[in-house]
């Protein structure tokens, strides 16, 4: 099995390269960073233009500014920004905010989908059910701006009511914080609800749905009546059982899940002014900045193929009988 | 056994005197769209200590609801009026908490799929000791424990290692046995067992039904046994309940149920059970239409719309049980029963006078002799293969599964060869090459003279014509979005068929199956299953074949319907002059309709000739044991039967034993002096004549009778 899942890794080496490589082409082909320079006014001496364009390789073939590149990349260095700095430096950083945003949001909308899910089954076509399916398509249809605004408006409303500030959604931190590590904490906390629940929300909506059209498929199982045929109540055959079994099919989506809304929660970032590694693609695309944008295609393919790594553990873990020999 | 039995309480300890279970009116019903779905209507019945209680139906019949009342088990959408008392208590309107504490631990349940019922994500022996934990204060280590000692009981051998076996590791038989381990952990008072041997193979539907027998006598259990089939319960239940449209119609002691059935519908049942135990040709039985819709039932019997003794006074009202014969135990409900007790016949003789069943006519081709007629399908060492590959980039070949390892028949016009073996024996993969009409791997296929390794693309598809299929499920085999109008005319379009030829062969091919040109612009989804198999079958006609193969073509069907399905097919091959490759488990059903039969075992044809001398005059161990493995739906003569029962479940095609492929499980084998098992060993036995048009393969082939 450790052996199984370490040649996957390795055919994944392979996979983020070729998702990188075609993201630097393409950034390459199309990005015209020297252009922006010149349109500055007033334009910047030609010796000047001509050294930044030493500076970004722009002299060299495209395949060969990926090899430079990528050499830095292997032994930790991403390369400059355009505006000369590290990439480096500020990557470990985003990575570590968007990490705190979405961890939780998702683990929230994990654990509560689930449940929301399993309960609507168990209670199919009663109120609950009924309930809990309009609040899932409900949120579902409301694009992620239109519910961060809607929530920031909502904090506002408790912060007024109780007179101070309890609810801050704006940044991941205030600036200039002074305080012990607890009080920080604190404080962290306090920025963190917001957009937590912005993303837990629509995590909750969108997991319940699978999980209940998949707890339905076992409702009806054999097992379960075995299982109470044995002397357990219905409940607790449900849950040991029942979940037990409805969550194998959950693990692709729940790994995925995690994968994607790491990169993909742009949005949620911008509006609640995050700084983290959907913020920065949208920054380094602006910018026409190549290493940005193949430093966070990098992220994406890595997220996206340990989801799948993911995926397959989870699903090794979950179901005996695809565990390989 | 003697060690294990020391496990239990001892079989005497009932609790309270009288019935273990004494079900009295009994309603169940469930909300439908087209109204409250009546599925039990006054049931009443009783199970004493230590009592086999068969209940026999057609599916639908409320014998599966009734039973999960008692559990307990119906959804919460069901309403249960009436009275269930388990050992004198009431169980209708306990809760689930205290029916709990009852289930598993005082009654057990048995259910028909195996396959299904056990948790996939646990293993078998966390299943076992489960069912102990939730009744017993015992340490984890204890239960478990426990859980191997009753795997081993049950008959699993090594139960140490495949307590940690999860269930998709076991066969369908071996699930059945930990199913069953399960139901008697707690040493029950009742066990119900809902068609507990349906799904499985004829051989390990026999090990099963032994190992039930032992359940209760280790346990000293009342049983309830559900089934479909009379057969299966006639030389194990002591009463005998049948059930149509939920309620019991006839009640009374098993042999008189089989002897002196009092009711058109328990007569219908027997005598659409081919019999085994019959040389002659019999009359099978149809009960023609469908059980009725339970959401209104006409005023009146259930059974007048189908009964053929039906008069008047039928419809008026219906029956209710009353004695017959004047004995208390025998009870019937028809308002003819002293018609039907004035008939001499007995049994299935009287079904078959009572119905007018007719034995259909042999075909005129088959007065000529067998040698002179053409064949139309021939095998000649015909082998298939399939590599066990590993590697996900670079596939390398580390074994071979031996599906099909040389095997030889051939099929003459107007003939039926009957091709029998328990399953992952090559039955199917064998029909497949077949009808894949491609070069095989080795030996020859030759359809009508021609051989498929001869042939190109243009003159297989002309041999297609001559060669048609009817496959097992009747619900799957038809394609849901087309009418079957559609259904029954694409292989006439695929094969150029015109329009007007179309149109006038379609409705022809209807009335010949029996069913009504009217219902052509229907969906298969309007049709029940018994219909659908003509509907099949129709489609097979359409080319007029020569050669029709049937891939277990009626096993999917209940009894009664089966019958009415293989007088069809009997009926067309005499009109038609048509040869069947009838590819069947049931060996009731070949005995009864083919003309040879060809026993299989891993891959190789153990035994072939003509059914009734391998039928009476089996040669082969391994044909002996299958044919004892069938139940007889004879209780006197059930009861007398010896089994032989084979160990242990078919070994891997991949790996298949030395010499003789059937030694690892042969009792006759296992009874030789060493010097002779090390020919089965080393040599194998090649297919030697027997008698006149009868072969077999082994050594010391003996005639045994078992019917």
């Amino acid at each position: 099995m450790a052996g199984f899942l370490l040649r996957r890794l390795v055919n994944y080496v392979v996979l983020a390269l070729v998702a990188t490589f075609l993201a630097f082409t393409l950034a390459s082909a199309t990005f015209d960073p020297i252009g922006v320079l010149q349109q500055r006014n007033p334009p910047p001496p030609a010796a000047s233009i001509e050294a930044k364009k030493r500076d970004l390789h722009l002299d060299q073939p495209i395949p060969q500014r990926f090899v430079t590149w990528m050499g830095g990349v292997v032994q930790g260095d991403f390369g400059r920004t355009i505006a000369d700095r590290p990439i480096t430096d500020e990557l470990g950083r985003r990575i570590g905010v968007s990490l705190r945003l979405f961890l939780l949001g998702i683990t929230i909308g994990i654990l509560f989908g689930v449940l929301l899910g399993v309960v609507s089954a168990i209670r199919q076509y009663k109120f609950s059910d009924y309930f809990a399916t309009l609040f899932s398509f409900i949120l579902l249809s409301t694009p992620v701006f239109v519910l961060g605004t809607l929530l920031k408006m909502g904090a506002q409303g408790i912060n007024d009511s109780i007179g101070t500030n309890v609810l801050i959604f704006v940044g991941e931190t205030t600036p200039g914080f002074q305080g012990n590590w607890f009080e920080h904490l604190g404080d962290r906390l306090q920025h963190l609800v917001v957009p937590t629940l912005a993303i837990a929300l629509g995590q909750i909506a969108y997991y319940s749905r699978y999980q209940r059209s998949s707890m339905l498929d076992v409702l009806g199982s054999d097992f379960l009546r075995t299982a109470q045929a044995k002397g357990l109540t219905r409940r607790k055959a449900l849950f040991k059982h029942g979940l037990r079994t409805a969550l194998i099919p959950m693990a692709t989506l729940f790994a995925f899940g995690f994968g994607l809304l790491v990169v993909g929660g742009t949005f949620t970032e911008r509006i609640f002014g995050w700084f983290g590694m959907g913020d920065w693609l949208v920054t380094g695309i602006s910018a026409q900045d190549t290493n940005i944008t193949a430093t966070v295609t990098l992220f994406v393919a890595v997220c996206v193929l340990f989801s799948g790594w993911l995926a397959d553990v989870l699903y090794a873990a979950l179901d005996p009988r695809i565990r390989v020999n | 056994m003697t060690t294990s039995e020391l496990q239990f309480d001892a079989p005497a300890d009932a609790v309270v005197d009288g019935p273990v279970l004494q079900v009295e009116d009994l309603h169940v019903s469930f909300p439908s769209e087209s109204g409250r779905v009546r599925a039990v209507r006054g049931l009443s019945y009783h199970v004493a200590p230590g009592e086999v209680l068969g209940i026999v139906g057609e599916s639908g019949s409320g014998k599966s609801v009734s039973s999960l009342a008692v559990m307990g088990l119906l959804p919460s959408s069901a309403r249960i009026t009436g009275s269930i008392k388990f050992q004198g208590r009431e169980l209708i309107g306990q809760n689930d908490a205290e029916l709990s504490r009852i289930r598993g631990r005082r009654i057990s349940m048995v259910f028909q799929d195996p396959l299904s019922a056990l948790t996939p994500v646990f293993t078998v022996g966390d299943q076992i000791a489960e069912a102990i934990l939730v009744h017993r204060k015992v340490s984890k280590q204890a239960a478990a424990k426990r859980a191997v000692e009753l795997l081993d009981l049950v008959g699993i051998p090594n139960a140490v290692e495949r307590a940690k076996a999860f269930p998709h590791e076991f066969s369908g038989g071996m699930r059945q046995r930990a199913v069953i381990a399960m139901a008697i952990a707690n040493d029950p008072d009742l066990i119900i067992a809902d068609e507990p041997t349906t799904a499985l193979d004829v051989t390990v539907q026999a090990q099963v039904l032994q190992l039930l027998e032992t359940a209760q006598e280790v346990t000293g259990a009342g049983i309830v046994i559900i089934t479909h089939d009379l057969g299966v319960v006639a030389g194990f239940a002591d009463r005998l309940m049948v059930m149509y449209a939920g309620r019991a119609v006839e009640k009374g002691n098993v042999d008189e149920i089989y002897q002196q059935p009092r009711m058109p519908y328990t007569l219908g049942l027997l005598g659409s059970i081919p019999r085994l135990d019959v040389g002659e040709k019999q009359a099978l039985v149809p009960i023609k239409g469908q059980p009725p819709s339970l959401t209104d039932l006409p005023d009146g019997c259930p059974f007048a719309p189908r009964c053929p003794m039906v008069v008047d006074a039928c419809h008026t009202a219906e029956p209710p049980l009353m004695d017959v014969d004047g004995s208390v135990e025998h009870a019937a409900a028809c308002i003819r029963t002293n018609e039907i007790a004035a008939t001499d016949a007995e049994g299935a003789e009287a079904a078959v006078e009572i119905f007018g069943a007719e034995v259909a006519a042999e075909p005129e081709v088959a007065r000529i002799p067998r040698e002179q007629r053409e064949i139309v399908l021939g095998l000649d060492n015909l082998v298939k293969e399939y590599p066990i590959n590993k590697g996900v980039v670079f596939k390398r070949r580390v074994g071979t599964v031996h599906a099909v390892a040389g095997i030889s028949f051939d099929i003459r016009e107007g003939e039926t060869l009957g091709l029998v073996g328990e399953s992952g024996c090559g039955k199917t993969t064998t029909l497949m090459e077949i009808l894949n009409l491609q070069k095989p791997m080795g030996g020859e296929i030759s359809v009508l003279g021609t051989k498929s390794s001869e042939v190109d693309g243009k003159r297989r598809f002309a041999i297609r014509r001559d060669m048609s299929v009817v496959f097992q499920d009747p619900m799957a085999s038809l394609d849901p979005r087309l009418t079957i109008n559609d259904c029954i005319a694409e292989p006439m379009q695929v094969h150029g068929y015109s329009k007007d030829e179309i149109n006038r062969r379609v409705p022809e091919l209807m009335r010949l199956v029996g069913l009504r040109p009217e219902q052509l612009s229907r969906y298969p989804g309007e049709f029940s299953g018994g219909q659908r198999q003509r509907i099949g079958i129709a489609r097979a006609l359409a080319l007029e074949p020569k050669l029709v193969v049937l891939d277990e073509p009626v096993s999917a069907l209940d009894v009664s319907i089966q019958a009415g399905v293989i007088n069809l097919l009997e009926e067309l091959k005499s009109k038609l002059g048509l040869a069947y490759l009838f590819v069947a488990h049931d060996l009731s059903v070949v005995r009864h309709i083919a003309d040879r039969v060809a026993v299989m075992y891993l891959g190789k044809i153990i035994e072939i000739g003509e059914v009734d001398s391998v039928f009476e005059a089996p040669r082969h161990p391994y044909t002996q044991a299958l044919l004892s493995a069938i139940p007889i739906p004879d209780p006197v003569k059930e009861r007398q039967r010896e089994r032989i029962l084979l160990t242990g479940d078919l070994p891997s095609p991949a790996n298949p034993p030395s010499g003789c492929r059937f030694r690892t499980r042969c009792f006759l084998h296992a009874s030789l002096p060493p010097e002779q098992q090390r020919q089965c060993i080393e040599v194998e036995p090649p297919r030697e004549t027997q008698a006149a048009d009868h072969e077999a393969a082994c050594h010391f082939a003996q005639i045994r009778q078992v019917l």
